[in-house]
């Protein structure tokens, strides 16, 4: 890893650590009166969004500005993109403004690589999502949450059991999650219907299982995914009652978890369909500090990827305490 | 044309014997050694000389999408090659599914003059697989089409296929199937598996290839016709066709060049030149694939030669064509892939290039082998030599070719078509044609 961050496949498990630890000094800094670091001052960061996601973008957005970078967004939606702009033509373009930075989000599985290897722009990029691929800053900021939560595994996942429901074939959300938790040495079981397990899910080495009821007692972390309901249609299951009453985390389920399991969900939640008022709302539910702790990953992963810094090389980073004090 | 006579001299054959060989009229009029000199004379070297090339699966693009490929240009990357025949594939816009349109390319070809252009009918009107095209217009047609293919899509219909099978008999005609369930491919990008599952990339199974191959050989056998399977890609395809030949039902296969080297993990990285329908497989098919083509099991090579402009190609995977350039290079992969390996002998690869395929499509011309009274369509080949592949360098007008900065087997040094020599030594040389 050096100029981009594209999958977790582009960190080494030392780099993962050190963008958490980093995450975690920007999360006293924070706390503090300081809201906003010179860092980024005078560097450009593109927003480059072809899929809507606002949620990701004000993510992105508010830890790009509070690193004082300047922030432009590209949205696709009302753009030359929708007049058949290439992304080649986009990313020329984005060049000759001088982006520093992209954050690209794109519908199409491989997009960010393809943005980052095809020489037509400088830019470091970040992947912030890319088709069924992956999204390596989602990943990153649900490890950073386990380990608020669980201080014991603060240096090694290791005997952490997480399990990851839902629909595993058209999540990159899942698809970072497994990459990353496997790297920092957690335990990982995927549930789904079997229509929703990608064909090879058994090279992957993590354990699956249809059976929720069986798997929830001994996890500590649940982690639940967005189901889209049009899925439904293309018959991957059949109604979204029976998908919710064998995935759905209701309160009967949300009762069968350890004392001190969490609950996780990258959101948007799909309430009564993959998981119940109940279970969102209830003290197991962390949702609401994943979404805190995005600005705080994406804040780190600016930092050392814009900084100068390998990612997670905390050793020669500037402590971020001084930057702020200058 | 054609008059005069002209001597190559020291040309070696497939078993080994050096010859010379004196062309008359486009035709090799003797064959003997030491041969008198007169007139034109070309020392061959003792370089491999062997029938032309015969591509049954080849995207000319023309009408249509001249932006990509034309006619000429096509003609000019198969002599390159070392090919004397093209068969030019139906999804040509408009597409070839009536007698005018496969005239067309037929005059096209001929005007080009570097290489027979044999038209391939398309099988539905429109591809659109609903109603039959015209096959008996374009059969009787100047172009005397016989090879039908909707290709780039599925004949899905069962009942359509059927039909198009027995209709066919009437002026031996034979179809040839791009097997691919539709349903089971739906925004397929490709091959499905253990790759496709960690890029995210929806997959192209197996089995929708190998479900409608079995269901086309049962139908070709219940109403005893001739099939072709277009690029065959999955091990399990292979296993069917080998069931069937047993079975003694008629039907042949192709393998592409670049299905016997390359595998889906290439498509890693995201870069768009491996994107192909059907999609590269898996290292297991590809050895499936060899032992195929070596066994007989599968009967020819094609090349399944699909050029695309750059903007089709330098974009994101799921946006980009499907296809590859395979016309200049197919005869170095196959070497590289089945000779170099000790899968296959020179013998058994012009069997597989040149012989069987015109064979199969009844190229009267082609793929006789080195014979007095054949027509004088042949390849000069250093079967020594080893030369890199280089994109910018090709006779094609377009550069997605998935072997770029490769270094391949075998040189093709010269070619001749109807006793004229149309490549020499890296150029092609323009007669002009008809």
């Amino acid at each position: 890893m050096d100029r981009h961050l594209l999958s977790i496949n582009d960190l080494t498990r030392a780099e993962a650590f050190g963008i958490l630890n980093t995450a975690h000094e920007l999360s006293i800094i924070s706390d503090g009166t300081l809201k906003k670091l010179p860092t980024l001052r005078g560097r450009t960061v593109v927003n480059l969004f072809f899929e809507d996601s606002t949620r990701t973008r004000i993510s992105f957005e508010s830890a790009a500005k509070r690193l004082s970078a300047d922030v432009i967004n590209f949205s696709a939606k009302g753009s030359s993109v929708s007049k058949g702009e290439s992304l080649k033509d986009t990313a020329q373009t984005l060049q000759a403004m001088g982006a520093d930075a992209v954050i690209i989000r794109h519908g199409a599985s491989g997009a960010a690589q393809r943005l980052a290897d095809s020489g037509w722009i400088q830019a470091s990029v970040i992947n912030a999502g890319d088709g069924t691929h992956e999204h390596p800053t989602q990943a990153l900021l649900d490890a950073y949450t386990i380990r608020n939560s669980f201080p014991e595994y603060t240096d090694s996942f290791e005997g952490l059991r997480v399990a990851i429901v839902g629909d595993i074939l058209h999540s990159r959300v899942a698809r970072s999650n497994v990459l990353l938790l496997k790297k920092l040495g957690a335990q990982v079981t995927l549930l789904a219907p079997p229509t929703l397990l990608p064909v090879g899910v058994d090279s992957w080495g993590v354990g699956t299982s249809y059976q929720f009821d069986e798997v929830i007692p001994k996890v500590d972390v649940v982690m639940m995914l967005r189901v889209q309901s049009e899925r439904m249609l293309d018959s991957f299951f059949p109604s979204e009652r029976e998908y919710s009453r064998s995935f759905g985390l209701d309160s009967r389920r949300l009762d069968l978890l350890p004392p001190r399991s969490i609950v996780m969900h990258p959101g948007p939640m799909n309430r009564g369909l993959e998981i119940s008022a109940e279970s969102a709302d209830s003290h197991k539910s962390v949702v609401l500090a994943q979404v805190a702790n995005g600005v705080l990953i994406r804040m780190a992963v600016l930092y050392q990827l814009l900084g100068g810094q390998t990612l997670g090389d905390t050793s020669s980073v500037q402590p971020i305490t001084q930057v702020a004090n200058k | 044309m054609n008059e005069g006579s002209m001597i190559l001299k020291s040309a070696r054959l497939v078993d080994g014997s050096i010859i010379d060989l004196r062309i008359e009229n486009g035709l090799i009029a003797e064959i003997g050694t030491a041969m008198a000199q007169g007139g034109t004379s070309i020392d061959l070297e003792k370089n491999l000389l062997i029938p032309g090339l015969v591509d049954l699966h080849t995207h000319l693009r023309e009408p249509g999408r001249e932006d990509s490929e034309t006619v000429a240009t096509a003609s000019a990357a198969a002599v390159t090659g070392g090919y004397t025949a093209l068969s030019a594939m139906a999804n040509t816009f408009p597409v070839a599914d009536t007698a005018g349109v496969v005239e067309q390319v037929f005059r096209l070809g001929q005007e080009a003059g570097l290489c027979d252009v044999f038209p391939i009918g398309a099988v539905t009107q429109g591809l659109n697989g609903v109603a039959l095209a015209e096959l008996g217009a374009m059969a009787n047609s100047i172009a005397r089409v016989r090879m039908f293919s909707d290709d780039g899509k599925c004949v899905a219909d069962p009942l359509l296929m059927r039909r198009a099978l027995e209709y066919v008999k009437s002026f031996n005609g034979i179809i040839a199937q791009h097997a691919q369930d539709p349903r089971l491919t739906v925004n397929a990008q490709m091959n499905e598996g253990i790759v496709s599952g960690k890029l995210g990339l929806t997959g192209w199974p197996a089995v929708a290839e190998e479900a409608i191959i079995a269901r086309d050989i049962l139908l070709a056998e219940h109403v005893g016709s001739r099939l072709h399977i277009c690029h065959l890609t999955t091990a399990g395809g292979v296993e069917l066709v080998r069931a069937a030949k047993a079975r003694g039902i008629n039907v042949t296969a192709e393998v592409t060049p670049h299905h016997l080297l390359l595998t889906d993990e290439l498509v890693v990285g995201y870069n768009p030149v491996y994107k192909v329908n059907p999609p590269l497989r898996t290292a297991q098919d590809v050895e499936a694939l060899r032992t195929g083509l070596a066994d007989g099991t599968i009967d020819i090579v094609a090349t399944d030669h699909a050029p695309h402009p750059t903007e089709d190609k330098d974009c994101e995977w799921q946006v980009a064509a499907f296809g590859m350039l395979g016309l200049e290079t197919a005869l170095s992969v196959v070497v590289s892939a089945m000779i170099d390996t000790k899968m296959m002998d020179w013998a058994k690869l012009v069997d597989r290039m040149s012989i069987a395929p015109a064979k199969i499509a009844g190229y009267s011309a082609h793929g006789q082998g080195i014979a007095v009274g054949s027509a004088a369509n042949l390849a000069v080949i250093d079967t020594s030599a080893v030369w890199q592949v280089d994109r910018n360098r090709l006779a094609s007008k377009s550069r997605n070719t998935p072997f770029h900065q490769m270094n391949l087997s075998a040189v093709v040094k010269r070619t001749f078509f109807n006793g004229l020599q149309v490549f020499n030594d890296g150029e092609v040389l323009n007669r002009g044609g008809k």
